[in-house]
């Protein structure tokens, strides 16, 4: 059964459905960072700091507009949808037309036709579709029954199904679905397009579409976007190439909040691909060192691949769509079916295929522990608010299309694709974590395991998990790799684990934060991500995948509470262990210089293997004795020398030298306030995140996440459940129990120099050193495979075969001409044929006076052969007919 | 039937006279002694100058309204005995295209300013690109057969003077192997154009080389299926393989090589484009059955040539002329456009074709200028260009991003609808290979951000090879700049805001070329 909520149509917008200023002027948020960017760009040389508090005060305005934005969101009226009618809901609400002159593009079109598109959208539905009219609201709330939809009837157990009752707005709308009372508000989404360029008879439309989802991506993009900034001041204060970093920050963030408002594909596109434009120009940000360029190229490439899914998953969604990119009406017309099932489903497989490049799934996410040679900070921005939250965003903002694409509700295969790809990566990545000696590759490796979380959230039909996941992620990661950035500016600009230990009684501020991000990422009760992974775990819980996803879920759990366990080892107890002047930095970094790259790293773990000392790093990972581990650790300092990325950079090659003009004499430091006040507002925000959608706050998140065409899918929404709290702590608390007592309490379990002695567990560590061989396979295989003999047989295809034919011919040609002038010529009076070859012969000549040498002869002759045999074509042409 | 002459206006004086001033002015150049070399550049400026301001004319006479119209029309007898006519006009087709063939000419003369190529001689050098000006020009307005070869031709042999006398060490080679292709094609084209007119007479009509009128004539109704195909084999022979298409594109690495800076970037802006422009005005609107059946070749072809054309360029070892076979592979796209024969893929193929003038043609400015600094284009030579010459290296960065298609600047707009529209092309046609095409077209995508950033990062990131270590380079200077700063500003224009040449191109692309497709495409 289809019900469908209508309203009167009418001129006027009713009182609480008319949009807010700042949703009819949403494009302002992308358009700030877009200046900061220019002006950064253009006179940031000139300004104060290097044009860095220019894109602070402008992500600082971005930042409160997109906060105005979310209480506007909140205000505005939304149609209540209660409990306990078996009915799904289209809910066919539009913003009002009103505020859409003001948009900065001329034209404005699409307003007209948007009143009359839910009309043909849902086949069969007689009136009831008719006349509801722009952002009404008098009340006039039609059924209509229709009974086409077999799979709606079926609808699964759990979801809060609406009535079809129309409530006008209440100021506070948090108060009815307080109380466990799940009733679900849907409010209209608000969108203005006006026309780009036109094609045929087809109109493509620049606009901007506010919903839930766009509001809280908004929010957390600027909100993590102005703490970057901030933070970046002092982190980057004297990187020679600062005013590029900021420019650079700012398009990023413009192309990410230009993609989340976007209110078509093509703009998605557009954003999508800036950001993959300012990626390349922010991990290759020290461009001098190879390393760091092969990581911004492979990024690049990497996304690039995926991209050729979004390329094609568009063109078919545009065309099957009826030949637009509008966002909604592709939503609208897969879950009407108007989009045949074959179409969706290659759209779909194709959209997961950017999605797994962009957002680094198995097997595209190498680029993104490579992606680490940028600067901090901007790793920050990429793992939290942009980029590689941007394929997770795609398929979210297309959910309906995968949700009736793959059946996801109603699976009898038990798995599909997307669940089973984001399940394979949270396991792989979360065993990489524990291998890295690298902080920031540590978190990485988390990053893409969170987002398989994500992935997988969506999968199995946990829309609200996985956005919410996205959402208290965001806070979180970008806290831990800002922490990441204050330990290594307290530390020369070390991300090696090895360089750490004892730092909580170095930089409270730091440790205190990074507890509560780690505490967060491991899904601790109260913590934001336990709230978070718990709605992806309830998820799989309740719509079938119990028996799969949500098992791979809690071992997901469990590894991110052992690995970032061993981090937190590392860091902040023992003793520190990192150089305490920077003389001795100097020194080890001249003693071996530049050996700090992946392949280094492996090298680093062949050739001590050779000696009969592999488990220098093991030894050192698993010794609890510190004195043991010091001194493993010493051997390996001996050969590598304790710096890692930025150390190289220390002096003249980018004028960052990172503590020349630090007041503290060496020792590690806290940091200053514009590195602390973010950690401590990211501090804050992981744990409150979480609690918004904890179910004795009233589920806020769902506020935000509970948009149209969701609802309108069928999307199930499931009630919190203890069982699946406690299970998945139960997971990750055994994950941080069998840590503390390997990495604390030195408990081994007799497990230690396992590797050595198990030619099993040592072949599994190497694969993991060795990423899978992925890298390998790509670098190695691939792309030297294509650069080298493929394209190479390709050019020597060019030049002989191809260019051979040509001076074939022309050979042949100079052969042919030769005969006719000897033997025919000499013997046969005749004109024709001899005048071709005459014409050819003193082509040639004429040209040998201009241009020498025997293969400019063979050409002219070229020309003779040539229009001989034209002559033959044309006197066939015209004896035919 | 002859075409009646008069309704000579300002208008239509004014495009004619913009067709012939640089002919005009070259003749002028011709008598300037040859030491003044301030009065030489100062009139082919000029020259080029006047042209410029004429088009401009005309782009704000332009009735954008109804862009697919004849706008600026005069016929005149010319030939009558063939029943040839002076006919020109503009319409959407060859506004964006004889605008930029005016910009490019003006651009090139001011970059030139003091960048003369060995063995200097400033006046011919000028003269040469003047002729050529106006073969581009008239290329790209007439409407007559006859009329479209001549400056067809005219515009061959000052490119193969440039590139024979100006060029580099194989010059000699590169210029005559342009000349003959070139000529080939140009021997079957004139052939097929004579049987157009000779066709065109059945039914007691007058013979005609009049486009529209060979148009309106309905060709493919009246010809036997073998006979169109033939006569469409002719005229693929001669625009393929000036665009050039997979496999007649050999002579274009070794031309763009050997020849100068300004002749690469009016080779690569400009004269590729009468290829493709020769399809859309002409081959297909005349003949659409033949198109219809011809379309899945070329299909093919611009899909190999997509691929080709990018491996081609992983396998270069010199920065030219991996720039060079970079065009293959985007005419590639311009071409998969036009095969599908819809309204999406031939504005595409149009759009593609200004970008692809705008960002090659920068390229190869670039090219030229990093070789006037470090007198090599070996690309493990070079290194470094950000340190030593900042402006010079984000220059490049910024051409590279626009050329692998990122969307936001030109490139994108040829390349993402043309790979959009082969999803869905003109009814009749394979849709399963044309959805192939699609995908493999879409991974060229990849291969070109492949071989433009590894470019990119080989010359431009790291830090200077020994060898210029203290070699003194000085950035981008101002000719430089004067010449760049348009193309620059037109790169992120037409990415910003496509309608600005979509909304002229539509309107002719649907009237002229797929009303004819979709009238007799069967």
């Amino acid at each position: 059964m289809l019900l469908l909520l209508a309203s009167e149509a009418g001129g006027a917008a009713a009182e609480g459905f008319e949009a807010g200023w700042l949703t009819r002027h949403v494009w302002l948020i992308p358009l700030l960072p877009v200046v900061s960017f220019v002006v950064t760009l253009l006179f940031g040389k000139r300004g104060k700091g290097g044009g860095a508090w220019f894109g602070v005060t402008l992500m600082g305005i971005a930042l409160l507009l997109s906060a105005g934005l979310g209480v506007e969101w909140l205000g505005r009226g939304h149609v209540g949808l209660e409990e306990g009618q078996p009915a799904a809901v289209a809910a066919t609400y539009r913003g009002t037309a009103s505020g859409d002159q003001e948009h900065p593009v001329a034209q404005v079109i699409e307003e007209a036709e948007r009143t009359g598109e839910p009309k043909a959208s849902i086949p069969g539905h007689g009136e009831a579709g008719e006349n509801h009219g722009a952002g009404g609201g008098q009340g006039g709330a039609e059924d209509g029954d229709h009974g086409e939809k077999p799979e709606k009837a079926e609808e699964p157990k759990g979801h809060a199904l609406p009535t079809g009752r129309l409530s006008l707005p209440t100021a506070e709308a948090g108060g009815e679905a307080a109380g466990g009372e799940h009733a679900i508000e849907v409010r209209p989404y608000h969108e203005a397009e006006a026309g780009w360029f036109h094609i045929g008879p087809i109109e493509v439309g620049f606009g901007f579409h506010v919903d839930g989802f766009a509001v809280i991506m908004l929010f957390t993009v600027c909100f993590i976007s102005f703490l970057v900034h901030l933070f970046s001041t002092e982190y980057l204060r004297d990187d020679r190439r600062r005013t590029h970093y900021f420019a650079s920050l700012g398009l990023f963030t413009a192309g990410m909040l230009l993609m989340v408002s976007s209110s078509t594909g093509l703009q998605l596109l557009l954003g999508w691909e800036i950001m993959g434009l300012c990626s390349f120009l922010l991990i290759g940000h020290w461009w001098e060192e190879s390393k760091n360029s092969d990581a911004a190229l492979k990024a690049f490439f990497t996304t690039r691949t995926g991209d050729v899914g979004l390329l094609v998953g568009l063109s078919i969604l545009f065309f099957g769509a009826g030949q637009t990119f509008n966002l909604a009406k592709i939503n609208q017309q897969a879950i009407t079916g108007e989009i045949p099932r074959t179409w969706l489903v290659a759209a779909a497989v194709a959209l997961f295929i950017a999605c797994i490049g962009k957002s680094a799934q198995f097997p595209l996410h190498t680029w993104l522990p490579d992606a680490m040679a940028g600067p901090t900070p901007a790793s920050a921005l990429i793992h939290a608010a942009t980029m590689v939250v941007a394929g997770v965003y795609m398929v979210g903002r297309f959910y309906p299309v995968f949700f009736s694409a793959f059946r996801i509700a109603n699976n009898a295969l038990g798995f599909n694709v997307i669940a089973l790809i984001g399940g394979v990566t949270i396991i792989i990545a979360g065993l990489l974590a524990f291998v890295q000696q690298d902080i920031k590759k540590v978190l990485a490796y988390s990053t893409v395991s969170q987002l398989g979380y994500m992935v997988m959230g969506l999968g199995v039909g946990a829309w609200t998990g996985a956005i919410f996941h996205l959402f208290t992620h965001a806070f979180f990661k970008a806290l831990l790799f800002m922490g990441a950035g204050s330990i290594s500016h307290a530390c020369w600009h070390s991300f090696d684990l090895r360089d750490f230990g004892g730092l909580r009684k170095h930089m409270p501020k730091t440790f205190v934060t990074f507890m509560i991000g780690t505490a967060a990422l491991m899904g601790l009760p109260i913590f934001a991500g336990f709230w978070s992974k718990d709605e992806i775990l309830l998820g799989a819980w309740s719509n079938g995948y119990k028996g799969t996803f949500f098992l791979v879920g809690c071992v997901g759990a469990a590894l991110t509470c052992a690995y970032m366990t061993r981090v937190v080892y590392k860091t902040f107890w023992g003793e520190y262990k990192g150089p305490q002047t920077p003389d001795a930095i100097e020194h080890a970094s001249h003693a071996t210089h530049g050996h700090d790259d992946a392949h280094d790293e492996v090298a680093e773990a062949k050739a001590p293997a050779l000696v009969g000392a592999s488990a220098y790093q093991e030894g050192a990972k698993a010794s609890a004795d510190p004195d043991v581990q010091a001194a493993a650790h010493g051997t390996a300092q001996s050969e590598r020398g304790p710096h890692d990325d930025e150390a190289s950079h220390t002096s003249d090659d980018h004028g960052d030298d990172p503590h020349g003009d630090e007041p503290l004499g060496g020792y590690p430091h806290e940091s200053p306030w514009p590195i602390t006040v973010p950690l401590i507002v990211l501090a804050v925000m992981s744990v409150v995140a979480g609690i918004i959608n904890a179910p004795f706050f009233g589920l806020q998140f769902t506020h935000f996440s509970a948009i149209e065409p969701i609802v309108a899918a069928g999307v199930p929404e499931p009630s919190f459940s203890l069982t699946v709290a406690v299970i998945s702590t139960l997971g990750a608390l055994s994950g941080l129990g069998l840590a503390y007592a390997w990495w604390f309490a030195g408990a081994r379990f007799g497990l230690e120099g396992l590797t050595r002695r198990n030619k099993l567990a040592g072949a599994g560590y190497r694969l993991l050193e060795e990423k899978y061989y992925l890298d390998a396979l790509y670098e190695r295989v691939i792309v030297r495979g294509i650069k080298g003999p493929v394209a190479g047989l390709a050019y020597w295809f060019n030049q002989n075969i191809l260019d051979g034919v040509i001076h074939g011919t022309a050979w042949t040609a100079r052969r042919a001409a030769t005969f006719t002038y000897d033997v025919l010529d000499q013997e046969v009076v005749d004109g024709t044929v001899n005048g071709v070859g005459a014409g050819a012969t003193g082509l040639g000549r004429g040209f040998k006076h201009m241009a020498s040498g025997k293969v400019q002869q063979y050409l002219a002759y070229l020309i003779g052969g040539a229009a001989a045999g034209a002559l033959v074509i044309f006197a066939i042409t015209f004896n035919r007919s | 039937m002859a075409i009646i002459d008069g309704n000579v206006n300002l208008d239509n004086a004014v495009l004619s006279v913009a067709t012939f001033a640089p002919l005009a002015g070259a003749a002028v150049l011709g008598l300037l002694p040859k030491r003044e070399e301030f009065l030489v550049k100062a009139w082919a400026l000029g020259t080029s100058v006047f042209t410029l301001l004429c088009g401009l004319y005309l782009v704000l006479r332009f009735n954008y309204a109804d862009a697919g119209a004849p706008q600026f029309e005069r016929s005149h007898t010319w030939i009558d005995v063939i029943n040839s006519n002076y006919h020109v006009f503009m319409d959407g087709l060859s506004l964006p295209l004889f605008l930029l063939s005016m910009v490019i000419t003006t651009l090139c003369i001011v970059y030139s300013w003091d960048h003369w190529p060995e063995p200097r001689n400033p006046k011919a050098f000028l003269m040469l690109m003047l002729i050529l000006e106006t073969g581009m020009l008239g290329s790209f307005v007439a409407e007559d057969l006859i009329l479209f070869f001549v400056f067809f031709e005219l515009v061959l042999l000052p490119m193969y003077f440039m590139i024979g006398v100006w060029g580099g060490e194989h010059r000699q080679y590169a210029s005559l192997k342009f000349f003959l292709f070139t000529l080939f094609g140009s021997a079957l084209m004139i052939l097929s154009f004579l049987a157009l007119y000779f066709k065109s007479g059945a039914g007691g009509l007058d013979p005609t080389f009049d486009i529209p009128m060979l148009i309106e004539r309905g060709m493919s109704g009246t010809l036997v299926r073998s006979t169109e195909l033939l006569i469409f084999g002719g005229l693929f022979m001669g625009f393929a393989i000036k665009v050039p298409m997979f496999p007649f594109h050999t002579w274009l690495p070794d031309a763009h090589t050997q020849a100068p800076t300004v002749g690469s970037v009016i080779l690569a802006a400009v004269l590729l484009k009468l290829g493709t422009y020769g399809f859309i005005r002409i081959a297909i609107p005349i003949l659409p059955s033949a198109a219809r059946e011809y379309a899945p070749i070329i299909a093919v072809l611009a899909t190999i040539g997509i691929i080709y054309g990018a491996l081609g360029c992983l396998a270069q070892t010199d920065m030219k002329r991996l720039i060079a076979f970079s065009s293959v592979a985007h005419m590639g796209f311009v071409m998969l456009g036009i095969a599908t024969l819809t309204d999406y893929g031939i504005n595409a193929a149009v759009f593609g074709m200004v970008a692809h003038g705008l960002i090659t043609g920068m390229l190869f400015f670039v090219a030229g200028s990093v070789k006037d600094r470090f007198h090599t284009l070996e690309i493990k030579r070079l290194g470094g260009l950000l340190v030593q010459a900042p402006k010079l290296g984000w220059i490049l960065g910024f051409c590279s991003m626009a050329s692998l298609g990122l969307p936001g600047l030109a490139g994108f707009w040829g390349e993402f609808p043309a790979i959009l529209s082969t999803f869905n092309p003109a009814e009749g046609l394979s849709v399963t290979l044309f959805r192939t095409c699609m995908v493999i077209a879409s991974i060229g995508t990849v291969l070109a951000a492949g071989y433009l950033l590894w470019l990119f990062q080989r010359t431009a990131f790291g830090t200077p090879k020994e060898e210029w270590a203290t070699t003194e380079v000085h950035d981008v200077q101002r000719p430089e700049w004067l010449a760049w700063a348009p193309l620059l500003a037109g790169i992120v224009l037409f990415g910003i805001l496509p309608g600005i040449v979509f909304d002229i191109t539509d309107p002719a692309v649907t009237e002229r070329v797929t009303a004819a497709v979709n009238a007799r495409g069967k």
